[in-house]
């Protein structure tokens, strides 16, 4: 866990009213915590993220709202199937099977 | 680019670590400088191949370079990915708008139980029964003082824009221990039931109270003189202040207990007990007219608080 301004020690480049802008616009979500914010490691990774995208591809906000967007669909995407997966892993050997074998071959 | 070591040996990225020994054994005997003298071309894929034979025959390092942990170089990367937190336990948080949409969920999982997409079976199973499936479990951290594990409350829990929960922290709580708040995980699908909210809670540090089980550590200052006469003050306690008698004479790291004033847990009415630890301080170096009277001053009844320690 990490506080607002250790952030900004921590990502040269960073600036204040960016990360406020972030939280604002809820593409980052601290935990609210006595009057400040409190960033734990995925809110972290996020930053970094958003720093990456932002400085390898010079997007503006707008299409960063878009990449995100997109990006958490994905990942939302990939958790559900992988709770899925995870329910297919639990069953007998040969209801595992069964599903392999229906699965059609990906072209 | 550069190539990744699976590449550099030429196995698949599952091969086995019998497979993997063996390509680099067969590279080796090829590559060997000793068998290649005079051509540095072959000495420098050597390296490159006992450079990647050291990571991959590593189990710990390849499951570290394979999670992009670090590089072919076995460097740390100075990023570390989104995906795995992503993907992790909190990632959840950035899920589209804060959660699934379960109406685009149910199209998802309608595909396993109709044989294939579309069609009028669409979102119906086998039997004609709609897919229902429960939402899953989400996973939350919680910081809460000191104080307030100790002696209980209630907390927000911010998670999404618009969105919260209200978190009943109960007396006593301890570190890294797990509420679970029925239904307030994912949404369920097709009539299925929400998941749950586990809340790992994390009691942040108290600058004087500790925990001994129920019981509450206080380590209190007190002066020469209270100590020396005795006194009534005033103690902090995780319920407030209370007052407290210091008998005449106390020494230095004399445990003095405040019944019930620890922790109490629900259906525990007794509870237990703060215990206060008595610390003598002198303060800022001394007040001169004591040492001036100390000087003076010869004890009627002389003791060497050090006795039987030194012979």
């Amino acid at each position: 866990m990490i506080a607002f301004d250790e952030l900004l020690i921590r990502y040269r480049g960073l600036e204040r009213r960016d990360l406020s802008r972030w939280v604002e616009n809820h593409w980052v979500l601290p935990e609210r915590h006595a009057e400040t914010w409190v960033f734990h490691e995925v809110d972290v990774a996020r930053v970094e993220l958003i720093l990456d995208i932002r400085r390898d591809f010079a997007i503006d906000d707008d299409a960063m709202e878009l990449v995100l967007g997109l990006l958490d669909q994905v990942y939302g995407l990939r958790r559900q199937m992988r709770r899925l997966c995870e329910a297919v892993a639990a069953q007998p050997e040969e209801v595992q099977d069964a599903i392999r074998r229906a699965l059609p071959k990906s072209r | 680019m550069a190539q990744t070591p699976y590449e550099v040996l030429g196995v698949k990225t599952d091969a086995s670590p019998d497979d993997i020994r063996k390509a680099y054994r067969k590279l080796a005997k090829q590559l060997h400088p000793d068998l290649n003298p005079g051509k540095p071309e072959a000495e420098a894929r050597f390296k490159t191949v006992t450079a990647a034979y050291d990571l991959l025959s590593d189990a710990d390092k390849r499951a570290r370079y394979d999670r992009g942990e670090i590089d072919e170089s076995g460097a740390e990367r100075p990023h570390y990915s989104y995906r795995p937190h992503a993907e992790g336990a909190q990632g959840w948080k950035y899920g589209p708008q804060g959660e699934m949409d379960p109406a685009d969920l149910e199209d998802l999982f309608a595909m396993f139980g109709s044989g294939g997409m579309g069609g009028a079976r669409r979102g119906r199973g086998a039997r004609g029964e709609q897919f229902a499936m429960p939402g899953g479990d989400r996973l939350y951290t919680l910081t809460v003082d000191f104080v307030e594990a100790a002696a209980g409350g209630k907390q927000r829990l911010s998670l999404a824009p618009e969105n919260w929960l209200d978190v009943t922290i109960p007396p006593g709580i301890e570190e890294g221990q797990v509420l679970r708040l029925k239904g307030k995980g994912d949404p369920g699908i097709g009539g299925g039931p929400a998941g749950d909210a586990l809340i790992e809670v994390h009691v942040a540090p108290h600058p004087y109270f500790r925990r001994d089980g129920d019981n509450i550590l206080v380590e209190l200052p007190v002066s020469l003189s209270e100590a020396v006469l005795g006194a009534r003050i005033t103690v902090p306690t995780v319920t407030g202040p209370v007052t407290m008698t210091i008998p005449k004479g106390a020494d230095s790291g004399a445990q003095l207990r405040l019944r019930g004033k620890g922790i109490h847990r629900r259906g525990d009415p007794a509870g237990g007990d703060q215990i206060v630890t008595l610390k003598i301080v002198i303060g800022d170096s001394g007040d001169a007219e004591l040492a001036s009277f100390l000087e003076t001053w010869a004890p009627k009844h002389p003791a060497d608080p050090r006795r039987g320690m030194v012979s």
